[in-house]
């Protein structure tokens, strides 16, 4: 398993290397979306029976931790069609599963530190939320099934503009729909249960749950580890396809 | 003991409608400096890519250090080291940070890794810029940079594909001499490019590829032996040449042409010339 750390390890010498940058990169959207709908139209608004920032920062947390893990999609794709470096991991002497955990954990990372500024936000907002297992927990399978979701589509698309598509059309309408700003309650029962089987839905409400110290929805757990276990072995399979 | 290093067997790769290899059987044995010439589009990066495991063959095998290159990848790629056509070094990581991650994906331990990095540096002289990002350097400083690291894990068999391309005279000689000492000290060296006086330099044996097939595998000399020595020339008109396997045959037909004609010595240009026919044949 030390090619994972290899592989793991170029991740974090670039990080570090953009880390302010990206600090202050991933704390301009959730900061916008505090003040938009947090302070500008949630104020004095209840969702759920619980205060509309302290509603909505949970989901933040879910949505930005969401949004980084799966941002190192389109860096593995430059990687491999732009730069060509993605030939190093795969002239070397590894596992297609190394390299591919190695690239999630640098994803996870890169979630987790996201999530970090939604916390540092919330607590600078005055929200108190609960910091315990559960939610660590509920950021790590988010980010760990945005992350193999991202190796996976990586490897799948073949040129830039087909990366951004992926990211309209897929990350974008979740970002709005999965219960991150309002609860599912209001929509539908069609368009709710059609919500209810995306991961980041389930992240929402695991993390929303574990955050405002509700009881922990189990489901939702089993739910993100499953689509975390699928996503992770279709992108070794397809790492696999590449390289042979 | 077998000591064949590179081995393919009817190897073929078909992109869409174009037969990229077709049929293509080559042994490179243990020692040897292989070079691989052939015209744009005849094989030559796909049959690097096939023997380092980047691209799948559509059908027949390949095997490098006895390993089967796709049912044994991991295994195979233990033992090879590879400078693509292109450049792919890591431009966001320092020369030094490029050479660290290589020697980590090749689970050499630090020690060893650590001295490596000092020699290799020094070999191909960038000792100087081991702190510098790899993106600063010049084409021909990254390409040395490309071939230190496929050379730090002590590979057994090194893939270089046209590594001299777009240098100047010098850089090109220098590489050379990389070439030549990374062989004395016991690599097999499998050499793809287009430059004939490279091929003639440095190669024990030389295979000429052209359309996916293998036309021709020899040494220079015995290629030369094969489609003769020398040559007669068309001065002006068409450029044609005839080829003859001694001066005096040469010299014999020459009295006999109408039109200004040359003789030279035949070198490795016409004997591919003459076998990819690329010109007029005699
Ligand atoms: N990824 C690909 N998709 C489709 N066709 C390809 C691909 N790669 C190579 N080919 C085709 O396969 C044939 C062989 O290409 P290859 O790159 O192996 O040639 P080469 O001998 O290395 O040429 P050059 O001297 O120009 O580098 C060419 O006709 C090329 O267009
Ligand atoms: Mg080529």
């Amino acid at each position: 398993m030390s090619g994972v750390w290899a592989v793991f390890y170029r991740e974090l010498l670039i990080l570090r290397s953009r880390l302010g940058r990206q600090m202050a990169n991933y704390a301009i959207s959730p900061l916008l979306y505090i003040i938009a709908f947090g302070w500008g139209m949630g104020r004095g608004v209840t969702m759920e029976g619980v205060d509309y920032l302290a509603y909505m920062l949970p989901g933040l947390l879910a949505l930005s931790s969401m949004s980084r893990s799966f941002s190192i999609s389109s860096e593995i794709n430059i990687a491999r069609f732009y730069w060509h470096t993605f030939e190093e991991f795969q002239t070397a002497p590894l596992s297609p599963a190394a390299i591919v955990l190695g690239e999630v954990l640098g994803g996870v990372v890169r979630g987790f530190l996201a999530a970090a500024v939604v916390a540092a936000l919330a607590l600078v907002s005055g929200v108190g939320l609960h910091f315990g297992a559960g939610l660590f927990a509920g950021v790590f399978l988010n980010c760990f099934l945005f992350a193999s979701a991202a190796v996976l589509a990586a490897m799948m698309v073949r040129t830039h503009a087909d990366q951004s598509n992926l990211t309209g059309f897929i990350i974008t309408p979740m970002t709005f729909l999965c219960g991150t700003f309002f609860s599912l309650d209001k929509l539908p029962g069609w368009a709710s249960a059609a919500i209810e089987t995306l991961p980041l839905t389930h992240a929402s409400h695991f993390i929303r749950a574990s955050a405002l110290g509700q009881p922990t929805p189990w489901l939702s757990l089993v739910v993100l580890a499953s689509y975390g276990c699928v996503f992770f072995l279709m992108a070794v399979w397809q790492v696999r396809k590449a390289s042979i | 003991m077998n000591s064949a290093v590179i081995e393919t067997r009817d190897l073929t790769k078909v992109y869409g409608k174009t037969k990229a290899l077709n049929g293509l059987d080559l042994v490179v044995e243990r020692g040897e400096i292989f070079g691989f010439l052939g015209p744009n589009g005849a094989g030559k990066t796909t049959t690097c890519r096939v023997l380092t495991t980047l691209t799948k063959p559509t059908s027949g095998s390949a095997a490098v250090s006895g390993f089967d290159v796709v049912k044994q990848a991991v295994q195979a790629k233990s033992g090879m080291g590879v400078v693509a056509q292109h450049t792919n070094v890591d431009g966001e990581l320092s020369v030094y940070a490029n050479l660290k991650l290589h020697g980590m994906l090749h689970k050499m331990p630090p020690w060893l890794r650590e001295t490596r990095i000092s020699e290799l540096l020094e070999f191909v002289g960038l000792a100087q810029r081991r702190n510098d990002p790899a993106r600063q350097l010049s084409g021909g400083l990254k390409r040395r940079l490309m071939i230190a690291r496929a050379l730090l894990h002590n590979p057994s068999v090194l893939f270089l594909d046209e590594p001299t391309v777009g240098l100047d005279a010098q850089t090109r000689r220098r590489i050379w001499d990389l070439i030549r000492r990374s062989h004395q000290a016991g690599v097999t060296i499998m050499l793809t490019t287009h430059y004939i006086e490279e091929a003639e330099a440095l190669c024990h044996r030389v295979g000429i590829i052209d359309s996916g097939k293998l036309i021709a595998l020899d040494s220079p000399a015995n290629l030369l032996a094969s489609s003769g020595t020398h040559v007669v020339e068309e001065v002006g008109g068409q450029g044609r040449s005839w080829f003859f396997e001694s001066r005096e045959k040469a010299s014999r037909r020459a009295a006999e042409m109408e039109d200004t004609v040359m003789i030279r010595r035949a070198n490795l240009e016409d004997v591919f010339i003459r076998l990819t026919g690329r010109k007029v044949r005699p």
